[in-house]
C-alpha cells in the first residue's frame, strides 16, 4: 500500500481547501449524521445528496469510492444479521421474521455508516499526506503525534514493499503448504519484516541526529487559513448540522 | 474489529473518544523519555509495520480470515506507553488515509484496539515473566499468551461497549459469546504471529526486546591491547522490575473481561427506548430475556440468563488464560531442554 | 581552528548486543583530501563512520573507548551541535536518509536544526539541490524518485549543512551506469574533504587518490589507491576483487585529473 493513502491527484476546488479546515468539516459532517435520528429517513437523503455534489465538485471518480466502501463489509454482514437476532417485535417480509428494531437497527448502521465512510474518503482523496499532517499540525495534535504520524506515512511503502518482496520470494520458491504451513511461513516472514523494520527506525534515528536534530521536529504547515475558506470549506457540514437539529426537533 | 461511524450512539462514541485523548495524552507523557532516547522515527516505523502486517490475513476457520491487532506484540517491543501511541496513530491513519474506522470512532477504536490489547498484553506477558525462567527467550512464551488473551478481552469490551452504546438490542450473552469465540480463534493466529516475530527479535537484536530489558546479560569488551573486561549493558530505559504477580495480572484481565459483560448484562435494555420512541412500545414490553434463546448457549444450571451471559464470557477468558498457560509452560520446557 | 579534517585514535566499540566491531582505529585524514574506506562485509567501516559525528561510541553513551578529532576539534559530548554540523553524513540507504514527507521539507531539515528560518532557508535548500541537480524535484514525495535521484537528494540534505567533511556510505550502489557517473561529477565537483566507504574499486580509483583498508575492525593498509589495488596479495588476503578486465595501473585516477 502506498504512503499517499487515497489520494486523487487532480486540482478541484475541494483539493484546495486548506487540511484543517477539511479535518474539521469531516468531523462536523460525520457527528451530524451519527446524531441524526435513524427514522428520519429524508435527513440521510439530504446527506446523501450534499455528499455525492462534493465528490463531484472534487472530480473523484466513483470507482474510486465504491472500492473503498469495501473497507466497511464486516458491519454490512454484522447489519444484515441484526434483523434475525435482535429482540423484540417482529414482523413478517417475504416469509422471513424480522425484528422491527433489528431492521431499523440494521438500516441506522449501514446508512451512517456508508455516509462517514464517503466523506472520509472524500477527505482523503483530495488531501495529500504531507498536508494532512501539517492540518493535524495546525489543529494542535500534539508534535510527538504528528512526527510518529509523519513517520510512519512516510515509511508505509518502504515497509510494505518489503513485505511484498518477501512474500514473492516465498511464492516464487514454489511454497504451498496447507493453512497451517501457510500461517506458519507468514509468521516468520512477519518476523524479519519487524527486524527490519526496527533497525531502519534505528538508522533515521542516526541519520536524523547526523543532521541536527535534538528532540524539535521542524514544523510542516506555514500558513492559516482565511475566514472565507474556513467559511467555504465548512458549508455542508453546517448544513448537516441544521438538517441535524430539525431532525431531532421533528423526531421529538 | 475497525468500528464505523454511526455504529455507537454518539454518547458512547464521546465517552471512549475521551477515554482514548486520556490515554494517548498519559502515553505521551509516560514515553516521552524512551521516544527522546530512540526518536520519534523508531516509534513511526513500528507504526507502519503494525499497519502492513494488519493486511495480511490468516485463515481462522469456516472460509474466513483474520488478522494480527498488534497491540500485545508492540507493547512487548517498545513497551507499553509507546505503543499505545504507535496503535493510536495506525488508527489514525487508517481512519484519515485510507477511510477505515470511522471519524467520529476513533475514539472507541483506540479504547478497544489501542489501549485494551496493548495493556492486556503487556501486563500478562510482564506477570508470567515473574514465572518464567529469567533469560531473555521467556519473553516468547509470555508474550504469546498476552497476544492471545488480548483479543478474546478487547473483543468482550467491544460488547460491553454494544450493550451501553449499541444501535439495537440483542441477546448480549450471545453477542458475547459469539464475539469470545471468534476471537479466541483470532487470538490464536495473533498468538502465533506475535511468537514468530518475537522469537527473530529474540534471535537477532535482544536488546531491542522492552519487555525483557530486565533481562539482559552483561558484555565483554576486548580493548586494543587485547585486554578483556566485562561491562554491564547499555540500559537507555531501565525497565522497571514487575510488581505485579501474576496473579494480579490474571485478576486483572479476569476484571476487565468479567466487569464489562456483567455489565453488558445488566443493561439489557439499552436501546430498547428507540423502538418505544417509535411507538411500539406496548410490543416491546415482552422481555428481551424470555425471548432470547439464551438458554441454547448458557451454562447449564445457571437460571438467570445474564448472570449465564457474562459467566460464558469470563469462563471463556479463563479457558483462553488456562491453555496459554499451558502452551508457555510447554514452551519453555522445550527450550530447557534444548539449551 | 587547526589540525587535521580528520584525526581517530585507538577506536575501540561494542554493539549493546556485545558484538564488538572496532578493535582499535587509527587514522588521520588532511584539510581537502579525497579517501577511500575499503574492506570487506562485517569489517566495521559504517560503525566507525558513525562514530566520526558522535552518533556511537562513548560519546552517545555507548560501550567503546579511544579519541576522534574533527578539525581540531575532539568529539565530545559539549561540542556534538558543531561536529554535527561538520561532518556531513551520507547513509548507504536514501530511504533512511529521506524521512520527510517531501524532498523540500528533507533538505530544510538540517538547516532549519541550526536556526536557519525563511527565506535564508529556502535559499539554502534551493542551493543544495541545484549542486546535486535535484531543484525541480523539491515538491515530490521521496517515494516518486528514482533510486538514482533518491541517492542525489540524500547528499543535499547533507550538502545543504556546508559540511567541512563529507563521509558517504557506498555512494555508488545499486546505481546505474549513468547514475553512478553523474554522482562522480557531483562529487568531483564539491571543494570539501571526502571519506567515501565503497565496494566499487574503479569509483575509489577514479575518485580518491588515497585508500584505507579495513578488515576485523582495524586498519589493515593505508596508501595510494592505485597502490593498494594493485597489490594482489593483500587484496585476496582481505576479500577484495577488482571487476573483471579492470587493471588499476591502466587508468587516470585523480592524480592526474
Amino acid at each position: 500500500m502506498s504512503g499517499d493513502g487515497l489520494l486523487v491527484a487532480v486540482d478541484s476546488p475541494v483539493h484546495r481547501v486548506p487540511a484543517q479546515v477539511k479535518l474539521v468539516a469531516l468531523f462536523v459532517f460525520v457527528l451530524a449524521v451519527v446524531s441524526t435520528p435513524a427514522a428520519i429517513f429524508w435527513a440521510f437523503g439530504v446527506y446523501a445528496v450534499m455528499l455525492v455534489a462534493a465528490v463531484a465538485v472534487a472530480k473523484v471518480p466513483a470507482t474510486v469510492v465504491s472500492r473503498r466502501l469495501a473497507v466497511e463489509t464486516p458491519f454490512i454482514v454484522f447489519a444484515l444479521l441484526l434483523p434475525f437476532v435482535a429482540t423484540g417485535p417482529q414482523v413478517d417480509v417475504l416469509g422471513l421474521h424480522l425484528s422491527q428494531s433489528g431492521v431499523l437497527g440494521a438500516w441506522n448502521v449501514l446508512a451512517k455508516g456508508t455516509l462517514g465512510v464517503i466523506a472520509a474518503i472524500l477527505l482523503s482523496a483530495t488531501t495529500a499526506p504531507r498536508d494532512l499532517l501539517a492540518g493535524l499540525e495546525r489543529l494542535r495534535l500534539p508534535s510527538t503525534l504528528v512526527a510518529i504520524l509523519s513517520f510512519m506515512v512516510r515509511y508505509l511503502s518502504v515497509v510494505s514493499d518489503d513485505l511484498h518482496r518477501m512474500r514473492v520470494a516465498r511464492e516464487s520458491r514454489g511454497y504451498n503448504g496447507g493453512k497451517v504451513g501457510h500461517l506458519k511461513a507468514v509468521a516468520g516472514g512477519v518476523g524479519a519484516l519487524f527486524v527490519r523494520s526496527f533497525e531502519r527506525g534505528e538508522r533515521v534515528h542516526l541519520a536524523m541526529r547526523s543532521r541536527g536534530y535534538t528532540g524539535q521536529m521542524p514544523l510542516l504547515s506555514v500558513s492559516g487559513a482565511t475566514r472565507t475558506q474556513w467559511l467555504e470549506g465548512l458549508a455542508i457540514s453546517l448544513a448537516a448540522v441544521a438538517i441535524a437539529v430539525a431532525a431531532r426537533v421533528v423526531s421529538l | 474489529m475497525h468500528v464505523p461511524d454511526g455504529f455507537f450512539n454518539a454518547s458512547t462514541s464521546v465517552a471512549t473518544g475521551l477515554i482514548a485523548a486520556g490515554a494517548v495524552g498519559f502515553s505521551l507523557q509516560r514515553a516521552n523519555r524512551e521516544l527522546r532516547e530512540t526518536g520519534p522515527a523508531l516509534a513511526g516505523l513500528t507504526a507502519a509495520f503494525v499497519f502492513a502486517v494488519q493486511m495480511v490475513n490468516f485463515p481462522v476457520g469456516a472460509g474466513t480470515s483474520g488478522h494480527l491487532l498488534g497491540g500485545a506484540l508492540a507493547a512487548a517491543l517498545v513497551g507499553p506507553w509507546t505503543a499505545v501511541l504507535v496503535m493510536s496513530t495506525v488508527l489514525l491513519v487508517q481512519g484519515l488515509l485510507f477511510a477505515d474506522g470511522g471519524l467520529t470512532a476513533l475514539g472507541t477504536n483506540i479504547t478497544l484496539m489501542g489501549l485494551i490489547t496493548v495493556l492486556v498484553g503487556y501486563f500478562l506477558t510482564r506477570a508470567l515473566l515473574k514465572v518464567l525462567p529469567r533469560r531473555v527467550g521467556s519473553v516468547v512464551p509470555a508474550a504469546t499468551v498476552g497476544a492471545l488473551v488480548s483479543v478474546p478481552v478487547a473483543a468482550l469490551a467491544f460488547t460491553g461497549l454494544y450493550s451501553i452504546g449499541g444501535a439495537v438490542d440483542i441477546p448480549l450473552g450471545k453477542l458475547a459469546t459469539a464475539m469470545v469465540g471468534w476471537h479466541i480463534l483470532v487470538g490464536i493466529g495473533e498468538a502465533v504471529i506475535t511468537a514468530a516475530v518475537l522469537s527473530a527479535v529474540v534471535a537477532t537484536r535482544p536488546d531491542l526486546v522492552y519487555a525483557a530489558r530486565h533481562l539482559q546479560q552483561d558484555l565483554v569488551l576486548v580493548d586494543a591491547d587485547g585486554n578483556t573486561s566485562t561491562v554491564s549493558p547499555d540500559r537507555p530505559i531501565a525497565a522497571k522490575p514487575a510488581g505485579r504477580s501474576l496473579g494480579v495480572g490474571i485478576a486483572v484481565t479476569l476484571l476487565v473481561a468479567g466487569g464489562l459483560s456483567l455489565f453488558a448484562s445488566a443493561h439489557p435494555d439499552g436501546l430498547e427506548f428507540v423502538g418505544a420512541k417509535l411507538g411500539f412500545e406496548g410490543a416491546a414490553k415482552s422481555s428481551a430475556v424470555a425471548g432470547s434463546p439464551l438458554a441454547d448457549y448458557g451454562v447449564h444450571g445457571i437460571g438467570n440468563a445474564q448472570v449465564s451471559g457474562a459467566l460464558a464470557g469470563i469462563i471463556g477468558v479463563l479457558v483462553t488464560i488456562v491453555v496459554g498457560l499451558a502452551i508457555a509452560k510447554l514452551a519453555s520446557l522445550r527450550t530447557n531442554k534444548a539449551s | 581552528m587547526s589540525g587535521p579534517a580528520i584525526q581517530v585514535e585507538r577506536l575501540v566499540f561494542a554493539y549493546p548486543d556485545g558484538r564488538q566491531a572496532l578493535f582499535g582505529v587509527d587514522f588521520t585524514v588532511e584539510r581537502g583530501e579525497r579517501v577511500a574506506l575499503l574492506g570487506p562485509n562485517g569489517a566495521g567501516k559504517t560503525t566507525l563512520v558513525l562514530h566520526l559525528n558522535g552518533i556511537l561510541g562513548s560519546v552517545a553513551g555507548g560501550t567503546g573507548s579511544g579519541r576522534i578529532q574533527i578539525g581540531g576539534t575532539a568529539v565530545h559530548r559539549e561540542h556534538l551541535a558543531a561536529i554535527r554540523r561538520k561532518v556531513g553524513l551520507v547513509f548507504q540507504d536514501p530511504d533512511d536518509q529521506l524521512f520527510m514527507p517531501t524532498v523540500r521539507d528533507d533538505v530544510a531539515f538540517g538547516p532549519a536544526n541550526l536556526g536557519l528560518r525563511g527565506s535564508e532557508l529556502d535559499d539554502r535548500v534551493h542551493e543544495a539541490l541545484v549542486q546535486v541537480g535535484m531543484q525541480d524535484h523539491a515538491g515530490l514525495a521521496p517515494h516518486h524518485l528514482s533510486f538514482g535521484q533518491r541517492r542525489r537528494v540524500a547528499v543535499a540534505t547533507v550538502l545543504a549543512m556546508r559540511p567541512e567533511v563529507l563521509v558517504l556510505d557506498e555512494p555508488s550502489s545499486n546505481l546505474d551506469p549513468a547514475a553512478r557517473r553523474e554522482l562522480a561529477d557531483i562529487l568531483a565537483g564539491l571543494d570539501v574533504t571526502l571519506l567515501m566507504i565503497t565496494h566499487d574499486l574503479p569509483y575509489a580509483l577514479q575518485l580518491c587518490e588515497r585508500s584505507l583498508l579495513m578488515d576485523g575492525g582495524r586498519i589493515v593498509a593505508d596508501g595510494k589507491t592505485r597502490d593498494l589495488l594493485g597489490d594482489a596479495d593483500l587484496m585476496a588476503g582481505h576479500r577484495l576483487e577488482l571487476p573483471y578486465g579492470f587493471d588499476p595501473l591502466s587508468v587516470p585516477g585523480p592524480e592526474r585529473a
